[in-house]
């Protein structure tokens, strides 16, 4: 719907709403108050602990306030609200030349430019490119893989800023000291697929690697089989096999964070669904709140039925349009009931539809099964918390039970029983 | 604060936001939409009295279905289709010209002891349709046995081609048997007629292609063993895949989501299992016919097929 649509910047809204928690990890700490003049790039919030990175205001103006407000999570957070009054130039860092930089350079850059995982988890990335001494990386792969169904964004990047995601990359592979990389991009989107090999032609290592178009081949442990053939195991880490995902965005954001001096201050996104008006793929300054971004693209139709946040396989039901666009927000879509395919729920018929569709060979069914009847020792012993809540089984079955729904609370009473045991022992 | 314009109603709810097409009640009509060639087959080859039969069963398993559930006080779920399904199955494997009143006690049998008393659909350990004809079998063996010689055909005489082989020795020509103008059960006489239904079922995917598959491998297997051995006693392997009910079964019987494993490894033991069940019951047994005993026994094998056969989780090492 939205694969030859440019990318368009979107003017900045008249006040941007900045969460001070956008990544997984403990929130920053403000350092602006009531009053307070920012400029776009400012740092507005340090890191707190490690797992932690810095918020920049997105935009050139006041500070309004900050307090606790929606958030596209669902669950209302800490922000700084920042009235834009386009005064003033934007605060950058010292650009620095891509062939002379240092791995340690790259690191320190991508953590002060406040980059997280482009792909949902938001990690910060500065922590994913040092990983622990005694893992022994021998490839970082770029998902060229759409995440979800629906987004085109990582398309639109790989097309029109094709440079910038090849020298991204090889930043990357140099910041975590790799010689192997690969971007995996599935076989729809042949020009991308042209374009990037031309430009990787003169950065040795680089390989593209073109592959079956099928949700979830974007998902981490899919992209990493069918890259290279390995299988990250139950509980393991895609590090220890000697492997680091990153999104085809982060690589945007680290070559502007690194060259440009830019840290993170837009957030790429698909605006799609037959629910808005005109579907278009935006760089939307992080903080602006969904229903100017919504009203940007020419508002709901009437028959709109959900907005989602993210994409529709995993993506995050919206409630309230004032939550903002965050650093790791990579659609909004916005589906009419014909898009929704509801049916009632039966009983699980046994066809078997959910295990020949999950992509991890687990079975979706029993595992319900036991979450409904609170069998969470049996439910474990089955890998319920390798499920990585793609929801391929809910989409398929017949008998439409929320199969992924029941797993995903599963997952986390049998993490919280863990965590107990943990503790006590 | 900016909130959604109030003209909306949004749904929340959590991901998957997008559904398939496929839904429980969809599936089961395609599967009644797929028994309409072997209907049509038997109204040519034994008449249009054989309607009757197909709606007497129909409206009885729906009947108890319904009778059932007011019973127990549960929402009424005959809408699904499955009780229509069981009813049309049941009638395409009964003889043709059956009593009107035994075919309604089959299909009270197959719902009330096949399916409801498990709970209803989803939870039963046995195909309905099956458990009902068990049934008849065991309580109206002669009427269950009692064929009739099919119109365009030259036959003189009523048997099936098992039971003249089983009993008199006389093996039947494969052409009639694909084509279906022979002795045998409403729906199961016509091999192309219960093809076409039955590839209707596997390209949609509403019948895994594992269980057919696996089954005819299976007869074709097993029935080259026996013919190997004695080409002269024992029949082509050809000739159990398309007498009786075994085509019939493979693709409708055995195929039943419920009643079948639910992984493809688990398929196709499944599968075998049946046809070899079918073969040796057709060589060593005292009844010419096997299949509706295979699937069956089978089907009570199916909990013990799935415990056995999880697949291997995503990187686990085993």
């Amino acid at each position: 719907m939205t694969q030859n649509l440019a990318l368009e910047i979107m003017p900045d809204s008249p006040t941007v709403t900045i969460p001070l928690s956008q990544h997984i990890g403990k929130q920053a700490k403000p350092i602006v108050q009531k009053g307070s003049v920012v400029k776009a790039g400012s740092v507005i919030a340090e890191p707190e602990g490690f797992v932690s990175i810095p918020i920049h205001s997105s935009v050139s103006g006041n500070v309004l306030k900050i307090h606790r407000e929606p958030n596209v999570s669902g669950f209302p957070k800490d922000s700084v609200i920042i009235k834009s009054e386009n005064n003033g130039e934007a605060e950058k860092y010292e650009p620095m030349d891509y062939n002379a930089v240092t791995p340690e350079e790259i690191i320190e850059r991508v953590r002060l430019a406040g980059i997280v995982g482009q792909g949902g988890a938001a990690f910060p990335t500065f922590i994913k490119l040092s990983p622990p001494k005694d893992k022994n990386i021998e490839y970082v792969i770029l998902n060229g893989c759409e995440c979800e169904p629906y987004l085109t964004r990582d398309y639109r990047l790989m097309l029109e800023k094709s440079r910038e995601v090849i020298i991204g990359f090889s930043l990357i592979m140099k910041a975590v000291g790799v010689k192997k990389g690969i971007i995996g991009i599935e076989d729809n989107k042949p020009e991308a697929i042209t374009k990037l090999k031309e430009i990787a032609k003169d950065f040795p290592g680089i390989k593209i690697e073109v592959l079956e178009t099928k949700y979830p081949q974007g998902a981490e442990k899919m992209l990493i089989k069918s890259c290279i053939g390995r299988e990250v195991p139950p509980g393991k880490l895609p590090m220890d096999i000697g492997v680091i995902v990153l999104n085809i965005a982060t690589a945007v954001a680290i070559h502007d964070a690194v060259v440009k001096g830019e840290p993170q201050l837009y957030a790429v996104l698909t605006v799609t669904g037959n629910g808005i008006v005109t579907p278009k793929n935006l760089m939307v300054k992080i903080g602006t709140p969904l229903q100017d971004v919504i009203d940007f693209c020419g508002g709901i139709k009437e028959d709109a039925v959900k907005v989602i946040v993210g994409g529709p396989m995993m993506g995050v039901a919206q409630f309230d349009f004032s939550a903002p666009v965050v650093k790791a927000t990579s659609g909004i879509v916005i589906l009419t009931k014909d898009e929704v395919n509801e049916h009632p729920e039966t009983p699980c018929l046994r066809c078997g539809k959910c295990i020949e569709a999950c992509p991890l060979n687990l079975i979706p069914t029993k595992l319900a099964r036991y979450v409904q009847l609170e069998k969470f020792e049996e439910a474990d012993k089955i890998e319920i918390t390798t499920c990585m809540e793609c929801g391929t089984c809910t989409f398929t079955c017949p008998a439409n039970i929320p199969l992924v729904q029941w797993i995903r609370l599963g997952k986390q009473r049998v993490l919280n029983l863990k965590k107990n045991q943990n503790d006590k022992n | 604060m900016t909130t959604a314009n109030p003209t909306y109603r949004l749904e929340l709810t959590s991901s998957p936001h997008v559904h398939s097409r496929w839904s429980t009640r969809q599936a089961m009509w395609l599967v009644i939409l797929s028994l309409l060639p072997p209907l049509a087959a038997a109204l040519v080859f034994y008449g249009i009295y054989q309607l009757l039969v197909i709606f007497v069963s129909v409206i009885f398993c729906v009947g108890t279905e319904v009778l059932i559930k007011l019973i127990r006080k549960r929402e009424i779920t005959v809408k699904d289709g499955s009780a229509v399904i069981t009813g049309l199955l049941l009638a395409l494997t009964l003889p043709p010209n059956f009593s009107l009143i035994f075919t309604a006690i089959g299909g009270i049998f197959a719902i009330a002891i096949g399916k409801e008393i498990f709970g209803g659909l989803g939870y039963n350990i046995f195909n309905p349709a099956l458990v009902g004809r068990a049934f008849l079998q065991a309580a109206f063996p002669v009427a269950m046995t009692t064929w009739t010689i099919p119109n365009f055909s030259d036959a003189v005489s009523k048997a099936t081609p098992l039971s003249s082989l089983k009993f008199d020795g006389i093996l039947t020509a494969l052409e009639p048997m694909f084509v279906g103008n022979i002795g045998g059960s409403l729906g199961e006489t016509s091999a192309f007629a219960v093809l076409i239904g039955g590839l209707f079922l596997l390209v949609l995917g509403v019948a895994n292609w594992r269980i057919p598959l696996s089954m005819f491998f299976g007869v074709l297997v097993f029935g080259s063993i026996f013919w190997f051995i004695n080409p002269v006693k024992y029949p082509t392997p050809f000739f159990h895949l398309f007498a009786g009910s075994f085509m019939f079964g493979a693709f409708f019987m055995a195929t039943d989501w419920v009643t079948s494993p639910l992984t493809g490894k688990g398929m196709w033991i499944f599968g075998l299992g049946i046809s070899l069940v079918v073969v040796v019951i057709r060589i060593f047994g005292g009844l010419p016919e096997g299949v509706m005993y295979g699937i069956l026994l089978m089907n009570a094998f199916v909990p013990i097929i799935n415990r056995y056969t999880k697949p291997k989780v995503f990187g686990e090492i085993k």
